[in-house]
């Protein structure tokens, strides 16, 4: 796995109108990686996608993909990306077989290697048995996997999608995710979802985008990291008047009761009590019932990033 | 581009719209075919024309009458092909397709205005054949037949361009059709303000019949070839600009 960098943002900018969609925005995505885009709606997700793939011109500020400045170079540029919008840009009255061939034309790929092209992709999306339909008789899932074998057909470093998710059954999520994955082995992914557990089982780097700027911009690993924290909870059934014997245990440095039947412990990093407090307990016929480490979600990070009131976009704005 | 058009193409004929679209002017232009040759083979009118010191021909009468209707019948058509060029895709969301492909705003634009030209070209060559069959029992003036084809050409050329345009304008099939019809049909009757021909300067040159009655009479003159190319390429550099301005 090469670390060359296939898509690099810099100082972006997007108005709409005196409306600011985005604010200097700056990123880089190297090949491997899936980067998990994440934001409440209006946020500038897709407004930030449509602007890597030039379907929006930047207000400001550079792109690159794969080595090409989109704007000084776009046909360059864009042969090297694959973009599955919002919704997936089907024309109805095509066969799935027509549709792809087209869109294989339409990014160059070579006369005699189109066959090929068309087979990989339909393959890889589980479109086999829909090959010589309609597209428009498919069912949502189907097309959006038509959508997403668009997008790939050509082969392309950078693969960007746009919630491709949205709309499809269990079975077909976990398909989809799976696919995704694959693809991340050997393309750059960009993928913008506002489901939190997708991007904690998909991505490799994470960025939430808050009113159009980056709050986040984190490897899952780091992200992890900033999830484990030094507490634990546990429960009792006879809760103890006075708490002093917890306090008392080797690394406990903090007891705190949160309702009438549950503490919260906090300790050291260093040291995890989590076996003294049962044996304690249990000595002292506490009942203890249960007794887990505390972890913040992935969603809590999120509600944290997002919802803290921001200061210094009203200064700009 | 040529994928372009050549999906173009393929749309239009999957749609039962292109095909009632061929058979219904075929049938409206056979009809005034008919009449006409049947109004030729009178003895009155042979009677009449024998009056004319100088009387025109056949191709004249009879191929230069179905070019005149066909120009109307075309200018009827037009916005039913050229409405949903563009709109249809902004609508379905499918333009993002073809702006994330590796293909510029003139491909595309070019491509799809190539795939109404080839169709209208099929039209017009389909209608070129009636006059043709009177080979048969006579003598034709190829060259004027072949200067009205050509100008019946240029002119849905233009009609089609002025059609994508007012296509790129909107997200709605029906609105652009309106459009295209009453923009078409302005062009067409604009020198009628300028009243008789003398007069009429600025309006008679922008009116679309004009020129095209010159290229009926036989007169290829590049003056009226080059008023169509040039209301042709402002319509496609106006289209392209259009969609350009999309993404800003």
């Amino acid at each position: 796995m090469s670390s060359e960098t296939l898509i690099a943002v810099k100082n972006l900018s997007r108005y709409y109108g005196k409306f600011c969609a985005l604010r200097e925005v700056s990123f880089e995505v190297k090949r491997g990686q899936v980067l998990g885009f994440l934001g409440p709606n209006g946020a500038g997700k897709t407004t930030t996608m449509q602007l890597i793939t030039g379907t929006l011109a930047p207000s400001s500020g550079e792109i690159t993909v794969a080595g090409y400045d989109l704007l000084e170079q776009p046909l360059q540029a864009k042969a090297a990306l694959g973009y599955l919008p919002e919704q997936p840009p089907l024309y109805r009255d095509m066969l799935v077989s027509e549709y792809l061939r087209f869109c294989a034309e339409l990014h160059q790929v070579p006369r005699a290697e189109i066959h090929k092209a068309v087979n990989y992709a339909a393959g890889r999306c589980g479109l086999g048995e829909v090959f010589s339909r309609l597209i428009g008789n498919l069912s949502k899932g189907y097309q959006q996997r038509v959508g997403i074998a668009q997008a790939i057909i050509h082969n392309p470093a950078v693969v960007i999608l746009d919630e491709p998710t949205v709309g499809l059954d269990p079975i077909q999520i976990r398909e989809i995710r799976n696919l995704i994955r694959e693809l991340g082995e050997d393309h750059s992914v960009i993928l913008s979802t506002h489901i939190l557990p997708e991007v904690q089982a998909l991505c490799n780097h994470v960025q939430i985008i808050k009113n159009g700027a980056l709050v986040l911009n984190d490897t899952i690993d780091g992200l992890l990291a900033q999830m484990q924290s030094n507490s634990l909870q546990i429960g009792l059934r006879r809760l103890p008047t006075d708490l002093q014997g917890f306090a008392q245990l080797l690394g406990v440095e903090s007891v705190e009761m949160i309702d009438a039947q549950h503490l919260r412990i906090g300790h050291s990093a260093a040291i995890n009590p989590a076996e003294a407090i049962a044996e304690y307990a249990v000595t002292q016929g506490l009942g203890l019932f249960e007794l887990r480490p505390e972890q913040r979600s992935l969603e809590q990070i999120f509600v944290d990033l997002t919802c803290t009131e921001p200061e210094e976009v009203e200064e700009i704005a | 581009m040529w994928s372009i058009a050549k999906r173009e193409l393929q749309a239009l004929f999957l749609s039962p719209l292109a095909w009632s679209i061929l058979a219904v002017v075929q049938v409206i232009l056979g009809l005034v075919f008919a009449v006409r040759v049947s109004m030729f083979l009178e003895p009155d009118f042979q009677a009449q024309l024998s009056q004319v010191a100088n009387p025109p021909g056949i191709t004249s009468l009879i191929a230069g009458h179905v070019y005149v209707w066909a120009s109307i019948v075309f200018m009827l058509v037009t916005p039913l092909l050229t409405m949903r060029v563009v709109s249809e895709e902004r609508r379905n969301k499918t333009l993002a397709l073809l702006i994330s492909a590796p293909v510029s705003m003139t491909q595309i634009i070019l491509g799809k205005y190539l795939a109404l030209l080839i169709f209208f070209g099929i039209m017009a060559s389909l209608i070129s054949l009636m006059p043709l069959s009177l080979l048969v029992g006579g003598a034709l003036d190829m060259g004027q037949l072949f200067s009205g084809f050509l100008g019946l050409l240029l002119l849905t050329a233009a009609f089609v361009a002025i059609g994508l345009y007012i296509s790129t304008l909107t997200a709605h099939p029906t609105v652009a059709a309106i459009s295209t019809f009453g923009s078409l049909l302005l062009l067409w009757m604009i020198d009628w303000a300028g009243g008789s021909e003398e007069q009429s300067g600025l309006l008679g040159y922008l009116s679309l019949t004009n020129h095209y009655q010159m290229f009926l009479k036989g007169l290829l003159s590049s003056s009226d070839a080059f008023y169509y190319l040039l209301l042709i390429s402002l319509f496609l550099i106006l289209s392209i600009q259009r969609l350009d301005a999309d993404r800003i």
